[in-house]
């Protein structure tokens, strides 16, 4: 099962929802990895038919199955930076009433979502739904640098290379929660790594 | 009264440093001998003579070396000052509020002439003499709420309103009890408070909120807000927390006296009238446990509170490890005695030490 219980956290950390097909004439779905899961639960033939859906596989298995909903577009991209540029050219036609659909990881989720929000469609218009990894995209607060896929606590920042710890602390305008070096108050002492929600 | 301006450093060597008037006017924050958070908002509207809550924005001894150390800042992380791209009409809202209210309460530092757009600001202290037209950004060095921020002491968060909430849509931010406007900018009320431990659940922030929301124009509020740092350090950024935290490790028995300090903010509320905004100053005070003692009622007061307040708040304060230190510090000042309610030193009135 892909779907993961995020524990309760505070006021800044997003909560993601649950896709569920809406009305409307033109629709943008953004699926990673397991995301496509969340995809072939609402598909259906009239659905499909109205939808652009961009997919990053991330080493799943699923374009099969997501071309076989024969989708208006579709296209495969290999990373979500590679499909950036697309998703913007897509996004500038995008008309009110657009439906946009994010699913798959925290960090493509907050990214694509960004963009949507910077063509200036309502955040109505864009429901998301987690799937697959509970890993984060973590922005050090010391050095600014991002450091994706961060499944551990503490983790070892890819720019500075200090050891952060992972707040739950999440800047949306930058799609990151935010890493503060763990051994501050005593260099050196940084404790054994364990998963974010261990 | 004249003001001496300290030259003094709030890093590396560390010489500030407060007057006796400085300290009889600094703005201990507990009115009485426990602490628990509270909305704890009133009018803004003077204070008694000489008291930090006298003028709308307060200057003192501190005002030249705090401007000093603001530029030293921005220099190594201009980042500390931003502002989203709506939020320059309530940049001119707040030059002219701090221009305004300065020239007014301190005629002999500085002085605002206009004419029209046509404006010259003097301001003695930094020593600036510059002819300006207002709302015309070309005409000034920096963008509005940077260049008369660099000229004012304490944080300032701009907060704009809309959809019945704040946004942390600007700021200058450079003396702030570990919070980053880099990382918060854009958030609402509501995601830059995430942090704060209890008082989500407490109903604070639903409260303050309504408030702030409510705020006229001409009608500031202000409340008091606390920290511990360790050393004059007026940058308890997390930008530099790397840097600065290892210090919190520093503190001995024999040093605490003068190295630990309680860290006051005098957070003010104005609103903007253009713009609708609402200006946040946040205004950081540094006293010495050792200056904080010459005064019986602030000895006996600071202790309880230290010794009492949920271990909860003292790890989110960040002083958690010291606190049996500073506990053994301070009940040398805590003889059992009552103490006169409010937050002033009450110096004629309050008992010496009796211990």
């Amino acid at each position: 099962m892909s779907k993961f219980e995020f524990p309760k956290s505070i006021a800044s950390r997003p909560v993601w929802g649950t896709l569920e097909v809406r009305p409307g004439e033109h629709h943008l779905m953004i699926a990673e990895a397991e995301g496509a899961e969340a995809i072939l639960d609402i598909a259906t033939p009239d659905l499909m038919a109205k939808t652009h859906l961009i997919y990053i596989p991330k080493g799943t298995d699923y374009v099969e199955r997501l071309q076989a909903l024969k989708p208006a577009q579709f296209y495969e991209g290999p990373s979500y930076e590679a499909s950036l540029q697309r998703i913007r050219r897509v996004l500038e036609d995008a008309h009110m009433g657009l439906q946009v659909y994010l699913t798959g990881s925290e960090s493509m989720m907050g990214q694509a979502m960004n963009e949507v929000m910077a063509v200036g469609l309502p955040h109505t218009a864009i429901q998301t739904e987690h799937r697959g990894s509970v890993a984060r995209r973590m922005q050090c607060v010391h050095c600014k640098g991002i450091t994706e896929d961060v499944e551990v606590d503490p983790f070892v920042c890819a720019h500075c290379g200090l050891n952060l710890f992972v707040r739950d602390h999440y800047s949306r305008r930058l799609a990151a929660y935010q890493g503060v070096r763990v051994d501050a108050e005593d260099h050196g002492n940084v404790p054994e790594p364990k998963g974010i929600y261990e | 009264m004249t003001i001496q301006f300290n030259d003094e450093s709030f890093r590396d060597d560390y010489t500030f440093h407060n007057s006796d008037w400085a300290i009889k006017r600094f703005p201990f924050p507990f009115h009485e001998d426990s602490y628990m958070y509270s909305v704890n908002m009133e009018q803004h509207r003077g204070g008694p003579e000489g008291s930090v809550y006298e003028m709308r924005f307060d200057v003192d001894e501190h005002y030249v070396s705090e401007m000093k150390d603001r530029a030293m800042v921005l220099d190594q992380d201009p980042l500390r000052c931003q502002s989203l791209p709506h939020m320059t009409l309530a940049g001119w809202d707040l030059l002219e509020l701090i221009m305004v209210s300065k020239s007014e309460d301190y005629p002999e530092l500085f002085e605002l002439h206009r004419n029209g757009n046509q404006w010259r600001w003097i301001n003695k202290p930094l020593g600036i003499d510059h002819s300006f037209t207002f709302m015309d950004e070309t005409t000034l060095p920096y963008g509005p709420m940077e260049y008369i921020t660099r000229q004012a002491q304490g944080d300032f968060a701009v907060l704009d309103q809309r959809d019945e909430m704040l946004w942390m849509d600007a700021g200058m931010v450079t003396t702030q009890a570990d919070w980053s406007l880099d990382f918060d900018i854009g958030m609402n009320f509501f995601e830059w408070h995430a942090p704060v431990p209890k008082a989500h659940e407490m109903g604070i922030f639903q409260r303050a909120l309504k408030f702030l929301l409510n705020i006229q124009q001409g009608a500031p509020a202000r409340r008091l807000n606390w920290t511990m740092t360790v050393n004059p350090l007026l940058d308890t950024s997390p930008e530099n927390y790397h840097k600065w935290g290892i210090q919190k490790t520093t503190l001995t028995p024999e040093n605490i006296a003068h190295k630990q300090h309680l860290r006051v903010e005098l957070q003010t509320f104005f609103r903007l009238p253009r713009s609708n905004a609402l200006v946040f100053p946040i205004r950081c005070y540094l006293c010495s446990f050792q200056d904080l003692m010459t005064v019986p009622k602030w000895g006996r007061r600071l202790h309880r509170v230290i010794r009492d307040l949920p271990e909860e708040l003292a790890t989110y304060k960040g002083f958690i490890d010291n606190r049996p230190m500073m506990l053994d510090y301070l009940s040398q000042f805590d003889d059992g005695l009552p103490t006169s309610p409010g937050i002033w030193p009450d110096l004629e009135t309050e008992p010496p030490l009796s211990k």
